[in-house]
């Protein structure tokens, strides 16, 4: 695997511990414990309505949750408005519909964040934007408004968005599901060179290939729990929990 | 047929200046006021907006005439209140009263127009904009506040209009605003091209209204992409 070959321990950048959350009745988390490795890829599949996305959103806290702690880079994550801005600065997010400001230009959109959440200077800030938005392939497109660009395209922009944040953690909430299939691949392609360039992430994605070329680790979610964890190949070759081999199944035919 | 025209220039000048600055002052105050009252209005379940639903419901539900009636005269009986707090120059003046019941009208409209458009925001533009680390008031300032005022000028425009020509009605409490002036001439001349003249200044208002609107919304190229 891409990265089995780790020297000395890594550190824990995220440490979630007994997370429980509900929704009224709803008992969408229960008691999930993961350590997240500075560097490490993880890819969280599982069924609609497992909780997978839930679990990523607790992270920067656009979920509140009811039980349990989650410390973020030595930080816990609590009810307070300057540790939670502080905590989204470190933790860049990737929304399933892209969720870019329809009223600003693509460059508009990649400052906004730097030059008003991080006190950037304009300049400084154009110039990181055009950085990212070069490297995600799309520098030429910086004029123009997110409704002109195809989903592909905009998804790009979202990602260049949250890059421009320097975020230490990158979270993907099924970044691919809302995109025309042949555009896919030009969002993955970026995704994949993030990975390589050693950024931690956590995807929750069903892209199986993803999974297989560049994660450390799968995690299967079902009913709001974490059922299995595994490297990729133990987990696509070898699973154990009887859903994750009938959610392979439903996967892969 | 016109003679009268000619001869009454100023007070045409006067009539005008009046209805354009009571519609224009009493929008520009109700759009101002209307956008607290339009943001309570939306947070639905909350004692703020059922007080401001209650305003809304009884300001929509009864004829400007009658607001601007109550206003008017409602006031004389106040009389000795409002010179205690040193209001009363303010209620004596019918050109005031006017005003004070444009923007009572007005922001009810108004708000219903915030209310709709900050409704039309998508919960996930917040979000994303708490993902780049805005706090709440930043994600108001640069999310909220220009779309929802992109969306709504249109029907900003709209009520723009109808305002100006429901300020016609303020003459009813001898205002010397266009409507006023023609009253006053129709019953010194029993000539009904006073009423042409009076048309004619609201169309030309709106006229200039029209083009301001259009000028604003090409603004928002992102609203129509190419």
């Amino acid at each position: 695997m891409a990265h089995s070959d780790q020297k000395t321990p890594a550190k824990i950048i995220i440490s979630i511990s007994a997370l429980n959350k509900w929704y009224g009745d709803l008992h969408v988390l229960r008691d999930i414990d993961l350590d997240v490795k500075k560097g490490e890829r993880i890819v969280i599949a599982g069924p609609s309505g497992s909780g997978k996305s839930t679990l990523i959103r607790c992270i920067n806290y656009l979920e509140k949750y009811q039980g349990g702690k989650i410390v973020v880079d030595g930080v816990e994550l609590i009810d307070d408005r300057k540790i939670i801005e502080n905590i989204r600065r470190e933790v860049g997010m990737v929304f399933q519909s892209f969720n870019l400001f329809p009223h600003l230009t693509i460059l508009e959109n990649c400052t906004l964040g730097p030059i008003q959440g991080l006190d950037l200077p304009k300049e400084q800030a154009i110039e990181k934007a055009m950085h990212f938005l070069n490297k995600v392939n799309i520098p030429e497109q910086a004029d123009k408004y997110p409704g002109q660009l195809s989903g592909g395209q905009q998804q790009r922009v979202a990602i260049a968005r949250s890059l421009c944040m320097n975020p230490d953690v990158m979270l993907f909430d099924e970044p691919t599901s809302a995109l025309d299939p042949e555009m896919v691949k030009e969002v993955l392609d970026i995704m994949v060179s993030l990975a390589k360039e050693g950024m931690t992430m956590l995807c929750v994605t069903h892209e199986m290939g993803f999974a297989k070329e560049v994660a450390d680790r799968v995690i299967f979610m079902d009913e709001g729990q974490i059922m299995e964890q595994n490297n990729p190949v133990e987990f696509f070759t070898n699973p154990q929990h009887e859903r994750t081999k009938e959610f392979l199944k439903q996967i892969f035919f | 047929m016109f003679a009268h025209l000619m001869d009454n220039l100023d007070l045409w000048r006067i009539g005008f200046a009046n209805t354009l600055s009571l519609t224009v002052l009493s929008f520009v105050i109700g759009f101002i006021i209307a956008i607290p009252v339009g943001l309570a209005r939306s947070r639905t379940g909350t004692w703020m907006s059922r007080i401001t639903y209650g305003y809304v419901y009884i300001i929509r539900g009864t004829p400007l005439l009658v607001q601007i009636f109550l206003l008017y005269y409602g006031a004389g009986q106040f009389h000795k209140a409002l010179s205690q707090l040193g209001l009363w120059w303010l209620f004596r003046e019918a050109y005031y009263c006017g005003l004070f019941a444009l923007i009572l009208n007005t922001v009810a409209y108004q708000a219903e127009i915030v209310r709709g458009a900050v409704l039309a925001i998508p919960k996930s533009l917040e979000e994303a904009g708490a993902s780049v680390s805005l706090s709440m008031l930043q994600i108001f300032r640069f999310i909220h506040l220009p779309i929802a005022t992109a969306r709504m000028l249109p029907a900003l425009g709209n009520e723009f209009v109808l305002l100006l020509k429901a300020s016609a009605l303020v003459s009813v409490i001898a205002v010397t605003d266009v409507m006023g002036q023609a009253r006053y001439l129709f019953s010194e001349t029993l000539d009904l091209s006073v009423y042409y003249v009076a048309a004619i200044n609201y169309l030309a208002i709106v006229l200039v209204a029209e083009a301001i609107l259009r000028k604003l919304e090409a603004r928002n190229i992102w609203l129509n992409p190419r």
